[in-house]
């Protein structure tokens, strides 16, 4: 059974329709019943992610929550994003790519100096640009609520000897991933700026959002 | 076995001396006995080892780590499993918090598998699987899942449902296919085996003893867990887990500026 997964829905009549650039966060509150798709324009881009109820930002997207409750590590087509209170926040109902990370989490300045080299903590990071948005949106939110993320279009196999591997990325230029929101959530991305890392080629490339309301 | 008082509480001096006879008996601090789908925090001095015994075979231990002193500083299990390549834990590997600084050490082991992946239980999952029990007809043999014992034991330091990141489940092995499905490697951990976290920072320890969530065992019978606390000191320099690979010398570099 492939998980491979095309959508019908028409960018002419997305409501919501932005092209972010690389290294950038975003942040985006979607109604219950839209539709994101979040497309990787050049190809093996992470687009870190995580994800709140809009109404109470303690329930909070969870990797391990999410990974119970489908049984393993990938996302794709039908995984159910679920979140620390078991509930379903997203359904992932299209996805050209087929297999997303849950396991990477968010590089940091201070993770890059233990993976690469400790003068590599002055480099941009997913999770500056994470609480560099949470400054500014206002939310009463701060690294506290900084769970570990989904990384779209990001392949980390694990082996059955538990070893973890950056696999080359199996996303290609077009490729997308498209999610129902079950409830309100707000969306917390940071277009990942790692150079350190041949996952994406060492070149942060842009990715596109679309938003479209409920059918 | 270890001989128990009137109170049914285990002889603390003995229950060290029976699963810690390896260790110098004047460096053992402390030592404690959580039931099966118990619960406990401890605020843990750096250079502190702490011992987990699976008495019975079959244990999960489900712990969280905070740094005592600066609670938003936490253990982070991508960081940790990125930093060193690993998606299971074992002697040689260490806990990295979000700061890229060794939380704790993985010093000693005879299991050879920990688990972090999976998480904690929770009481939807206990509920459908084993039904209901509670403490009105059950007393303290009531069902209780690894995400209530942690929100109670964060409460009592002040933190809550946001401090709670994923864990390390001891004992537990799951391993992951091709397709990246999970199965529940039974068996993993004998009677007695052990495994050793050396605190290398001053932490806040939350120990669950709730099943593993993925644990297909037909009863609900979560097994106790026995902790020895000694005085180990910290990493040496040539260390294992300082050893392990270059990224580990480099967190105890971030590690160790904060003690100088």
């Amino acid at each position: 059974m492939t998980s491979l997964q095309t959508s019908a829905l028409d960018p002419a009549t997305a409501v919501f329709d932005y092209v972010q650039p690389a290294g950038e966060p975003w942040v985006h509150t979607l109604k219950r019943g839209q539709v994101l798709r979040i497309v990787d324009l050049e190809g093996n881009q992470a687009v870190d992610t995580i994800f709140y109820n809009a109404a109470d930002k303690s329930e909070s997207y969870s990797a391990t929550d999410t990974l119970q409750q489908q049984g393993g590590i990938y996302l794709t087509t039908g995984s159910v994003i679920t979140s620390n209170l078991g509930n379903p926040m997203l359904t992932i109902v299209a996805d050209t790519c087929g297999r997303h990370d849950t396991l990477g989490g968010a590089c940091a300045a201070e993770s890059n100096s233990v993976r690469y080299a400790i003068q590599k903590k002055f480099m941009h990071s997913c999770r500056d640009n994470f609480l560099h948005a949470l400054a500014h949106a206002d939310l009463g939110m701060d690294k506290r609520d900084l769970v570990p993320n989904i990384n779209f279009f990001m392949n980390v196999p694990v082996t059955p000897e538990g070893g973890l591997e950056f696999a080359d990325g199996v996303s290609a230029p077009g490729k997308y991933v498209e999610m129902r929101a079950e409830m309100d959530v707000l969306v917390l991305v940071s277009n990942c700026p790692q150079l350190n890392n041949p996952c994406n080629a060492y070149n942060p490339t842009p990715v596109r959002f679309l938003v479209w309301d409920a059918e | 076995m270890q001989p128990e008082t009137s109170h049914g509480l285990p002889d603390m001096p003995a229950f060290a001396r029976d699963h810690a006879a390896d260790l110098p008996q004047e460096k053992v601090l402390w030592s404690e006995l959580i039931p099966g789908g118990g619960h406990w925090s401890y605020r843990v001095r750096r250079g502190t080892t702490l011992r987990f015994i699976d008495l019975e075979g079959g244990a999960n231990a489900s712990v969280l780590l905070y740094r005592a002193d600066e609670r938003h500083e936490r253990l982070n299990i991508p960081d940790t499993l990125k930093a060193q390549h690993t998606a299971h834990l074992s002697t040689g590997h260490v806990l990295y918090s979000d700061m890229g600084r060794v939380l704790a050490a993985v010093s000693k082991d005879t299991v050879g598998w920990h688990d972090p992946l999976c998480g904690l239980s929770n009481a939807a999952g206990l509920l459908r699987r084993y039904g209901q029990r509670r403490y009105q007809e059950h007393r303290n043999a009531m069902h209780r899942n690894g995400k209530d014992n942690m929100l109670i034991e964060l409460g009592k330091w002040g933190l809550g449902l946001r401090d709670l990141v994923p864990c390390v489940n001891l004992f537990s092995k799951v391993v992951v296919d091709q397709a990246g499905n999970f199965s529940f490697a039974s068996g993993n951990s004998q009677p007695h085996s052990h495994v050793e976290l050396r605190c290398e920072m001053d932490v806040l320890v939350a120990v669950s003893t709730a099943l593993h969530p993925l644990d297909p065992s037909p009863e609900y019978a979560p097994k106790k867990v026995g902790i020895v606390a000694w005085e180990s000191g910290t990493a040496a320099e040539d260390d294992v887990c300082r050893l392990s690979c270059a990224e580990n010398r480099r967190g105890y570099f971030n590690t160790e500026l904060v003690y100088r």
